[in-house]
């Protein structure tokens, strides 16, 4: 049987309209072999969270640049684990200042990229965290 | 330009000769590069020279400032009777903070004011909105109720200071108030001047700050400019703007194509919609340009636009009047050329990309913080940012002469090369129906993140260099102070809302609600119910949930 793709979902939580990057990363996701799902702008935690479990992916990439990534990330990664979903993986990016790395951490978000990042690291992190689950 | 033949024999000659050197030095020391181009990937030849410019007429596409096709600018005088505005994009946190920030700007010698609002009101929530938790005041003012807008303007002199407010769904709303404050301190509409940005396709095609559909969005916009020209004539209502299609990845071509072409639609709307004559409200039509790291591009960009959309007005839409054909635009440094690498770098990249808007002929400028990649400027930032302006106008002699760059092989070369593929874009979105039709299709957002994408693989490939981040990197981070807006803003901020809803006139709040629903439905403008509503502390969100009920509400189909 052939090996199942990495299902991803690259999500724009919050009213944040800074969308480039979320755009760009999807699209270097779908080149890197990744079934990719993007969900536009101006997502709830709570809508990012039911269409993670609905479309089965195995990772989210949140991107904000607005300031509110510390009370979004954490919502999301919240509302997963409240729906048994915790084996999803949650990552970040945007505009992140260093000293919320730790809180961010600490909330269950596994990996935060900061602009400068190239798609390749982004790509190799996935490819080494992330496998894809067979579930039920 | 007209060059005698015996000039361009000589000048083919000479060519000649230096080809041949050219040759021979590369066999020895190999250019550095294959293809060198601009930051859009437009490819730029080593030299430019007679023949790059010998099909130019002097008369048709070149002129004198304040003629026909403005190349060289709208003033005729250029920059000695005035400098452009100094307008410094500014909000955070509460309406009282900014207001302290305003006039700090003021002190220190700003011209003009701009107003940066938060995501909840931007989007058309209230603070204590669900969807707005964690947004107040981070990336701009909060606005809620007249009251706010009332600390945000106080001791502000809106008879003399002109305003800019970076509003788009809601621009009818926040233009109320800005009216109904003015109106309250006594000030007539007719003496208050400013700008709304008020540029809804833009926001689908780059910004998606959204409310409404498309066509209603578009309708909303020209009830601004109908009730604009009849009773704030001093009052710009629209700002076309590419700054924000830049910033999402375009190049400079695309945000010329787009931003004329967006501009184009809302003209025909109002002629369209309102049976105005063009030249009854085309005058107060301004534009908002981005400029980014690449100089001469963004020079020629600005040139450029000024050429084609006096072309436009005069040819497509028969303006009569000179000031429909002008095209007066704002500038902003590019946010997205920033790096939080060494981030006084971007001190430099800011400087150069000013200085590139004034040769480029600006009316109006906004210059980044060195900080603007990580938070919302602190002062001693935006005071460098501001004094970057003041020693361009006051030491480089930049502002000297006008146009100073004009006749230049490359220069006037570039213009043309960029004017041509933008009437391309141009005359395919005209094939498409037009701008809704072609946003509608997913033609310019595909565009512009085609170009974004092309651009990232040319940093991480280092085709394309960013000082700091793929070349001259420093392991060490500089750590700068940053803003930070406190969460407790939020709380303050929807006790006052809560506080203001206390206490108005709840039925009188309702009723102005159902004279902007009536309005909407029977095609009326809403402008004066609206600034009715707010003066009765009607919210943001109340009235937007007006539009969203009768228009319906638009969702990003997050095309990638």
């Amino acid at each position: 049987m052939a090996k199942r793709k990495i299902r991803v979902m690259v999500a724009k939580p919050g009213l944040d309209g800074h969308d480039r990057g979320a755009r760009v990363l999807a699209r270097c996701f779908r080149d890197a072999g990744f079934e990719v799902i993007y969900t536009g702008c101006h997502q709830t935690p709570a809508q990012i969270a039911a269409s993670a479990i609905q479309e089965d992916v195995d990772l989210v990439g949140l991107s904000c640049l607005s300031g509110a990534h510390r009370y979004l990330f954490p919502q999301v990664v919240n509302l997963l684990k409240e729906k048994g979903a915790d084996d999803i993986t949650v990552i970040g990016g945007g505009i992140i200042p260093n000293q919320d790395f730790q809180k961010l951490y600490d909330a269950g978000i596994k990996a935060i990229f900061v602009p400068g990042t190239t798609l390749d690291t982004i790509v190799n992190w996935v490819n080494k965290n992330v496998k894809p689950v067979e579930r039920k | 330009m007209y060059f005698a033949k015996e000039v361009l024999s000589q000048s083919s000659e000479l060519k000649k000769k230096w080809e041949d050197e050219v040759r021979r030095v590369v066999g020895k020391v190999p250019d550095q590069k294959a293809r060198w181009s601009t930051v859009s990937d437009l490819e730029i030849r080593r030299l430019y020279g007679p023949d790059d410019i010998k099909d130019m007429d002097f008369v048709r596409d070149i002129g004198y400032p304040g003629q026909f096709p403005y190349l060289r600018g709208n003033q005729v005088t250029g920059y000695r009777g005035r400098y452009w505005t100094f307008r410094m994009f500014s909000g955070m946190g509460s309406a009282a903070e900014t207001n302290k920030r305003w006039h700090m700007l003021l002190k220190e010698g700003q011209t003009g004011l701009s107003t940066a609002f938060d995501f909840p009101t931007l989007m058309g929530y209230d603070t204590d909105s669900p969807k707005a938790r964690g947004e107040c005041g981070k990336c701009g003012v909060a606005i809620d109720t007249l009251e706010d807008f009332l600390q945000l303007v106080d001791g502000i002199p809106m008879d003399e200071i002109t305003t800019s407010m970076t509003i788009n769904p809601p621009a009818t709303v926040l233009w109320a108030m800005y009216c109904a404050a003015a109106q309250i301190k006594g000030i007539p509409l007719t003496k208050i001047g400013g700008t709304i940005q008020n540029d809804m396709l833009k926001e689908f095609i780059a910004q998606k700050t959204l409310m409404c559909p498309p066509e209603p969005s578009v309708r909303l916009v020209s009830d601004t400019v109908e009730f604009g020209t009849k009773y704030v004539p001093r009052w710009n209502t629209i700002s076309i703007s590419g700054y924000h299609i830049r910033e999402a990845g375009s190049t400079a071509v695309q945000e010329l194509a787009f931003t004329l072409r967006d501009g184009m639609e809302y003209v025909e709307d109002v002629i369209n919609r309102k049976g105005l004559n063009v030249d009854e409200f085309a005058p107060r039509l301004s534009f908002f340009f981005n400029s980014h790291v690449d100089f001469f591009e963004e020079i020629c960009k600005m040139r450029a636009a000024r050429r084609i959309w006096a072309k436009v007005m005069r040819d497509r839409y028969k303006a009569k009047d000179q000031r429909s054909w002008w095209m007066r635009f704002h500038t902003q440094t590019a946010g997205c050329s920033l790096t939080a690498q060494q981030p006084y770098n971007n001190v430099v990249r800011t400087a150069t990309q000013a200085l590139a808007a004034v040769l480029g002929g600006t009316q109006s400028l906004h210059t980044n913080s060195l900080d603007e990649v990580m938070c919302l400027p602190s002062d001693h930032a935006v005071q460098i940012a501001l004094r970057t302006q003041q020693i361009i106008a006051e030491e480089t002699g930049a502002a000297n002469t006008i146009d100073p760059l004009a006749g230049s092989y490359f220069v006037e070369a570039l213009t043309n090369e960029m004017e041509e593929q933008t009437w391309e874009y141009i005359n395919k979105i005209d094939e498409m129906g037009g701008m809704v039709a072609a946003i509608e299709k997913g033609f310019p957002q595909l565009e512009i993140a085609d170009a974004a994408y092309k651009f990232q693989r040319q940093i991480d490939s280092c085709e394309k260099i960013m000082v700091g981040v793929n070349k001259y990197v420093t392991e060490e981070e500089i750590p700068i102070p940053l803003l930070e807006i406190d969460d407790k803003v939020e709380e303050d901020q929807i006790a006052r809302l809560n506080a203001v809803r206390r206490k108005r006139d709840n039925k009188a709040v309702k009723k102005s609600l159902d004279d902007i629903k009536n309005a909407c439905k029977k095609g009326e403008n809403v402008m004066p119910s609206c600034i009715e509503a707010v003066k009765n502390m009607a919210s943001v969100q109340e009235i937007c949930d007006v539009y969203r009920e009768i228009y319906g509400e638009y969702r990003d189909p997050g095309l990638y």
